[in-house]
């Protein structure tokens, strides 16, 4: 299936869990934030939370500022 | 010294120097920076993670969260909206409620846009977030924005990054008359005099990054600020003598 992860189409197996789509691009839950179809998903819910086509998904973290 | 702790909000802290980790050119220089700053508030930004090859090392292994508060910024948002959303993505990220808010309203002098700023303090006032407002030295929208329940109010000394100190005192003292909530000075400062003239008029603290994280030597930098941050706030305690025209001198003027 099609999933939009920070603007950039990426190809999933369907059922992928936001966990699984974390790992997959080597991040530590910890350190990230992830928003699907711009509404926050709870770290707790990252194993749970499956994907579906089509969605959108925003992963930020923290990065030296001022 | 004696001196209160620093209060805003539902957070204490002894020490009234807050830092950034932008700029710095290794990790470990900035965590060495942090350590003689003294600093027990750290301000990060929030950005897209890298999903393209490994992520690298993240700046979170550089800072001990049991020692330091995490301040997530807004840096880099040009809209109400886009800060708001930040700051939702900043509280996730798991630290705490506080956030610096900005809402910049250009790119190059990166002043904020007062409308914008208003805007999201309010929202996110109400959302729960502890809002650390950034804002011009204008005094008019600094006493909006405590109004509109911001915990600080942190005008800028002079634009972000410049190191021009602080460019209007006179409009941080009418700030700091008309204003009851802390304000802390963010943005501008170049060398650790700035910081002390900052807290000589009674700022509560001072936010800074480039002013270390530039320096040729970063580390012994962060010291300077850190004993000038002491210094103003010891200095102003203490009360300054009011300046006079005429000399009036030290020793007797009497004859022997």
């Amino acid at each position: 299936m099609q999933i939009t992860v920070n603007d950039e189409n990426k190809e999933f197996p369907a059922k992928t869990s936001v966990s699984e789509l974390l790992k997959s691009f080597d991040m530590d839950e910890r350190y990230v934030a992830v928003e699907l179809n711009r509404k926050i998903v709870p770290r707790t819910q990252f194993s749970e939370k499956l994907l579906v086509e089509n969605d959108i998904l925003e992963i930020v973290t923290f990065v030296g500022g001022g | 010294m004696s001196d209160t702790v620093l209060k805003l909000g539902k957070y204490e802290f002894k020490s009234r120097l807050f830092v950034g980790t932008g700029k710095y050119e290794t990790l470990d220089i900035m965590k060495e920076a942090l350590e003689a700053s003294g600093s027990e508030v750290i301000t990060v930004a929030v950005r897209r993670a890298n999903i393209e090859g490994k992520p690298g090392e993240s700046l979170l292994d550089y800072i001990d969260k049991e020692k330091y508060t995490i301040l997530p910024n807004t840096a880099g948002c040009f809209s109400a909206d886009e800060a708001i959303r930040t700051a939702f993505m900043a509280r996730e990220l798991g630290i705490s409620d506080l956030i610096k808010l900005e809402v910049l309203g250009d790119k190059d002098t990166l002043l904020p846009d007062p409308v914008g700023t208003l805007e999201a303090t309010e929202k996110l006032v109400k959302e729960g977030f502890t809002v650390l407002v950034y804002t011009s030295d204008d005094p008019i929208i600094a006493k909006r924005l405590e109004d509109a329940g911001a915990t600080s109010v942190m005008p800028a000394g002079a634009p972000i990054g410049s190191g021009q100190g602080i460019l209007n005192p006179n409009n941080i003292r009418i700030i700091l008359e008309t204003l009851s909530v802390p304000v802390i000075v963010d943005a501008g400062v170049g060398t650790a005099s700035d910081v002390t003239a900052a807290m000589e008029l009674g700022c509560v603290g001072v936010l800074l990054n480039t002013g270390i994280a530039q320096a040729k030597e970063p580390v012994q930098m962060a010291k300077a600020m850190k004993l000038a941050c002491e210094s103003g706030r010891l200095a102003y305690l203490s009360g300054r003598i009011p300046k006079k025209l005429y000399a009036n001198a030290s020793s007797p003027l009497k004859d022997f």
